[in-house]
């Protein structure tokens, strides 16, 4: 659960401590739980004795967030430099592999900006939480860098993705249909995050984040498993966790569908030779169009007007699915899980077995209480559902309407959306390499950048 | 530049602009909710419960949670519930005759009978036992803290999540521990 002082606690000056608590003792005594019961008087030492402070040792210093934003803007602008105008995939691996060194295992990948969206949903929806100034950067700077020139901060910044890029072995291809129809879940992922988030349940992203684990060597044991998993995958599915999990990743490519500037597979004009058609292990790469697809894309006029009719539909009926679904959603926060259990099974009140059960108990609320909150809860889910079940409706819908939008291209190009600016393909292309062994009978082909 | 080309390029340049406009607008947005206040995880003391679940949920191993003693509520007593075994053979520092599992806590006689206890940091693991034994036979001196130096503040702790007291919370980071007697009981939420 999110949970979170509302109030800054600033701490008294210890002469008054002994006072303070003589104090306490004397005015809220029923509140007194057994913890903090004077039963034995301070002593009164007859030699010098000093009683000790209690040590605390501080934090890492505030400051360091600061070197952290600076280290991400010096990446993300250096990798953009590197797949523009220099054009070198070693480069961008070295770039790669020192962010996986710091963010990943250095800063044992937290703060991030794949779980930064739901700090930002709570402070938006939780008013005893503000946002820091560093949290919020690390959110926004790779999506602006994403709108400018395309996913450079998965390319070189993301420990979570360069730690799979590293890994790849043997990318086998997918089929376009099986892409982009995985491809859809990381919306939905971004849904229930931000719907959970929101309401203080739980930060989704981090507890199935399958890497952190890794970085810190050490979590629990199944999601070491996970992470091991999308490793072993990822050797021969590039990437799985980028492509068909990751939330952040799905705004990085709204945001990189649209950029302004974004890599290019040839540094001049594409003379269609091919060489670059297999050089992308993440199928990023789209063909030309040939001119049967040309001829055929006509006639899919009414498709298009049926699916475009079907987003207000689909957004209806998956506010409804998902709000309807509630309970089972909101079963995920303890307190409703709790509030459930006791419920449906009553004679477990008695159970002490059970830590949860028996701290309830020992606490002094009421089960009423308990039901209670757990019903604010349900609400919060009933009414975010709609929003989220909306969402994922209107995802569908744009995923179906955009597989009847025909566009023709006459070059081979990376997927704007779909590459990460890894920069592989960059060193296939022949063009402006007038000794490549492909020009060796074809010199009228040669192109000079 | 083809009309299709040009066409493409004006409706790509529209969704950025919006895009563009949409993420100001969530940086406006935030920055009215935002400071420069960090956050990080603490145990309040007072709502601990003591269950255990600290020494073992953490995601470091051993537990970024170590007991810390309020020097300051403690009694110095000979017979220290946090100290000993319930049912303990002698009152000495004898392995058998120690409640902590680890052998964490340091007696040290300041002179008849006050005896002082520390906690050897890098043996204690969380455990609770001690801070059990000390609520529940003295003055509560004994309790649990995050300790920062050492915690890795995970975006959501996962102790928080499995903590059956609601015991730990994000506190501002200028002010990161809760020590007993340093703050009074009620005004932590
Ligand atoms: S898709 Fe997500 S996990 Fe992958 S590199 Fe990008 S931000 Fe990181
Ligand atoms: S390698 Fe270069 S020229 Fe050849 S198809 Fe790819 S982008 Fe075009
Ligand atoms: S999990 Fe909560 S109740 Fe249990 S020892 Fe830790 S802080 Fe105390
Ligand atoms: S009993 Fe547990 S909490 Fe107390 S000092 Fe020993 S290891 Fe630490
Ligand atoms: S924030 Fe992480 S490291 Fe710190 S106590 Fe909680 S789980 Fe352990």
């Amino acid at each position: 659960m999110v949970r979170l002082y509302k109030k800054h606690i600033p701490l008294k000056n210890h002469n008054n401590i002994f006072l303070g608590l003589i104090f306490l003792l004397m005015t809220v005594p029923t509140q007194i739980a057994h913890s903090q019961q004077q039963r034995f008087p301070k002593p009164e030492f007859q030699t010098e004795y000093q009683i000790p402070e209690t040590e605390r040792p501080n934090p890492r210093a505030p400051f360091m967030e600061y070197l952290d934003l600076f280290l991400l803007l010096a990446v993300l602008s250096l990798t953009t430099w590197l797949v523009l105008k220099k054009r070198s995939r070693k480069w961008i691996l070295w770039v790669s592999v020192f962010s996986l060194l710091y963010f990943g295992f250095y800063r044992n990948g937290c703060i991030c900006s794949v779980g930064s969206l739901q700090n930002l949903t709570l402070s938006l929806f939780n008013e005893g939480y503000s946002v820091s100034f560093t949290v919020l950067a690390f959110f926004v700077v790779p999506l602006l860098f994403a709108l400018a020139v395309g996913r450079v901060f998965c390319a070189s910044a993301c420990p979570l993705g360069i730690i799979q890029d590293l890994v790849i072995v043997k990318p086998i291809k997918l089929s376009p249909w099986l892409q982009k129809s995985l491809g859809l879940f990381p919306f939905i992922y971004l849904g229930l995050a931000v719907l959970y988030a929101a309401t203080g349940t739980d930060f989704i992203i981090c507890r199935f984040d399958p890497f952190v684990g890794i970085f810190r060597m050490g979590a629990e044991f199944h999601m070491i498993v996970l992470g091991i998993s999308f490793l072993l995958i990822g050797m021969f599915v590039a990437r799985p966790y980028c492509r068909f999990v990751c939330p952040y990743g799905a705004l990085l490519k709204i945001c990189s569908l649209n950029s302004k500037y974004h890599l290019s597979i040839t540094p001049k004009d594409c003379i269609n030779c091919k060489l670059c058609k297999d050089s992308c292990p993440f199928d990023a790469i789209d063909f030309p169009t040939d001119e049967k697809e040309n001829r055929a894309s006509r006639k899919d006029f009414w498709k298009f007007v049926f699916y475009a009719a079907l987003i207000p539909v689909l957004m209806f009926v998956g506010g409804w699915a998902v709000s309807g679904s509630y309970k089972l959603l909101s079963s995920a926060h303890p307190d409703v899980y709790l509030a459930n259990l006791l419920v449906s099974q009553p004679e477990l009140m008695q159970n002490t077995e059970n830590l949860d059960i028996e701290t309830f108990m020992s606490s002094g609320k009421t089960l009423e209480i308990l039901v209670e909150e757990a019903k604010i809860i349900q609400e919060k889910f009933r009414f975010g559902g709609w929003f989220l079940g909306a969402f994922i409706g209107l995802v569908i819908a744009l995923h179906l309407l955009n597989q009847v939008i025909f566009r023709k291209r006459s070059i081979y190009e990376a997927n704007r959306g779909d590459c990460f600016s890894c920069g592989r393909c960059m060193d296939y292309c022949p063009v402006g390499k007038p000794e490549h062994p492909f020009f060796k009978d074809k010199p009228e082909m040669v192109v000079k950048s | 530049m083809s009309k299709l080309q040009s066409r493409r390029q004006f409706i790509s340049g529209c969704a950025r602009y919006s895009l563009g406009l949409t993420i100001a607008g969530v940086i406006g947005f935030s920055l009215t909710n935002a400071s420069s206040q960090q956050w990080l995880w603490q145990i309040d003391p007072f709502k601990c419960t003591n269950c255990g679940r600290c020494a073992t949920h953490c995601v470091l191993n051993p537990s970024a949670v170590k007991c810390v003693h309020a020097y300051a509520l403690c009694g110095y007593c000979d017979l220290c519930g946090g100290y000993l075994k319930p049912g303990h053979i002698a009152r000495n520092t004898a392995a058998e005759n120690q409640l902590c599992p680890t052998a964490a806590i340091e007696r040290k006689l300041i002179e008849e009978p006050y005896y002082e206890y520390h906690i050897n940091e890098e043996l204690c693991i969380g455990c609770a036992k001690c801070v059990e034994g000390c609520s529940s036979f003295g003055n509560g001196s004994l309790h649990l803290q995050i300790r920062q130096n050492i915690c890795v503040n995970c975006n959501e702790c996962a102790i928080a999540r499995v903590c059956p007291s609601d015991a730990i919370k994000r506190i501002p980071a200028d002010e990161p521990y809760l020590i007993k007697g340093g703050f009074e009981h009620g005004q932590t939420l």
